[in-house]
């Protein structure tokens, strides 16, 4: 068994997922891999591994990709059969069997239309809803990233309470202290009016000074409405205020929504 | 699905295996052809060359071959270099100027294409610089072990223990 973890923990397992091993090398991990069910799994979790890292390096790709791919391969793959007439004698017997036939060949011809017809709705029913399925598991994949923001445990939560102009805004500020990133969920944010954008401040108290760090951009369309701003250190607590479009030097402390000490 | 699944489907070759392998996978192989080629428009043609290649070649593969995910990996990897060469990009592999995946974090342009980009960012954050570098070279890149030790310096002999390392991490992470 000792033998096995050594193997593992080469390290030849993860070349030999990448792809990059030799063909000798790849043939002697294969046969550990069937040999011993742990080096298998181990393949399988660092095969996880690189799926999602790949996965997650994709830039948006638009459906239409697929039905060009598809149309592609059938192009090439599609072929014409062409018939040759034989030739054949002929009774008044044969001349029957033959309309009899001809019946027969039309009404299977009508019945195999109506299973083509219906095949090909239920091909198109199939693609829709696989793609509804991709449309979930994409929201997720973001849910879940999401997630990940919000429960660092090395998170600084601070909230923030509303203010004179809008006593009912609130907001909270991730702060993670490991990697210096801040993160603004401002879901309890009225939609700023056309125009106009919410402003994060990081403010040091003594004396008072302001530092912007960052807008709240296409505030609409972050369904999350949970976003990215630049990191804040020796933020002493954060104000949102709101600006017009592009934000400004200084905070408008007039339109002060929400402010809290960290 | 898992892969064990899809294999006997896809190897039958029938439609719905067609479908169900584009999309368990086309993410990943257009996240590593983008990596090389940094082109979004290119990177959709390589894609539609590469899922083509499969499925033509797929007679090919079997078990013996190593993991189906590996074996489309590479044909990815291997049509994208081919291609930049044919457009004169550059000779070599080690002269791909693109590379997304050790830049990611300077530029937030970029991730902001990128549809779950706060997981990433966290995640690859997370990653040593030194862990970006190698898995960029040995996964995205291709490297062998020999490349990527001339390439950061490093001792031939820790460069596959080093890679494990840094994967650990990335599992760690991920929780797989």
């Amino acid at each position: 068994m000792m033998e096995v973890n050594t193997y593992i923990e080469s390290g030849i397992l993860e070349l030999y997922v990448f792809g990059t091993l030799s063909e000798s090398e790849r043939l002697e991990v294969s046969q550990m891999a069937e040999k011993y069910p742990e080096i298998q799994e181990e393949i399988i979790s660092i095969e996880k591994a690189v799926i999602s890292l790949s996965y997650s390096m994709a830039p948006y790709l638009s459906a239409a990709n697929y039905d060009r791919i598809k149309d592609n391969l059938i192009e090439k793959h599609g072929k014409v059969v062409e018939m040759k007439p034989k030739p054949n004698t002929f009774s008044y017997i044969g001349w029957a069997a033959a309309v009899l036939l001809m019946a027969g060949f039309s009404w299977q011809y009508t019945q195999l239309d109506s299973a083509k017809n219906q095949i090909a709705s239920v091909t198109t029913e199939n693609d829709t809803l696989v793609k509804e399925l991709n449309t979930v598991k994409l929201y997720q994949t973001q849910t879940e990233s999401l997630l990940a923001v919000v429960r660092d445990q090395n998170n600084t939560v601070v909230s923030l309470g509303g203010q004179a102009v809008s006593p009912e805004s609130k907001a909270k500020v991730y702060w993670n202290q490991n990697t210096q990133t801040v993160y603004v969920d401002a879901a309890g944010l009225p939609e700023p009016p056309e125009g106009f954008v919410y402003q994060v401040w990081a403010l040091k108290l003594d004396p008072l000074t302001p530092t912007s760090i960052g807008l709240l951009d296409n505030f609409k369309t972050n369904d999350s409405r949970l976003f990215a701003v630049s990191n804040a250190s020796g933020a002493e607590a954060f104000g949102i205020t709101l600006e017009p479009a592009g934000g400004s030097v200084s905070p408008t402390l007039e339109q002060l929504y929400t402010l809290g000490k960290v | 699905m898992t892969q064990e699944e899809l294999l006997p489907l896809i190897l039958k070759k029938d439609d719905k295996a067609f479908t169900l392998m584009y999309d368990m996978y086309s993410k990943n192989l257009y996240g590593v052809i983008y990596n090389l080629i940094n082109d979004r428009e290119e990177a959709e043609d390589v894609l539609q060359e590469v899922f083509v290649k499969i499925w033509k070649n797929i007679e090919q593969y079997n078990e013996s071959k190593g993991r189906f995910f590996t074996w489309i990996i590479n044909i990815a990897r291997n049509t994208t270099i081919d291609k930049l060469r044919s457009k004169g990009f550059n000779n070599s592999r080690k002269n791909l100027s693109s590379d997304n995946f050790v830049h990611l974090l300077d530029d937030s342009n970029k991730l902001s294409h990128m549809i779950d980009s706060i997981g990433i960012q966290e995640f690859v954050k997370k990653l040593k610089p030194k862990c970006i570098q190698i898995i960029n070279l040995l996964f995205f890149k291709g490297y062998t072990q020999q490349e990527a030790s001339d390439e950061l310096e490093i001792p031939l002999g820790t460069v596959k223990t080093q890679n494990r390392n840094c994967i650990n991490d990335l599992r760690n992470f991920l929780r797989v």
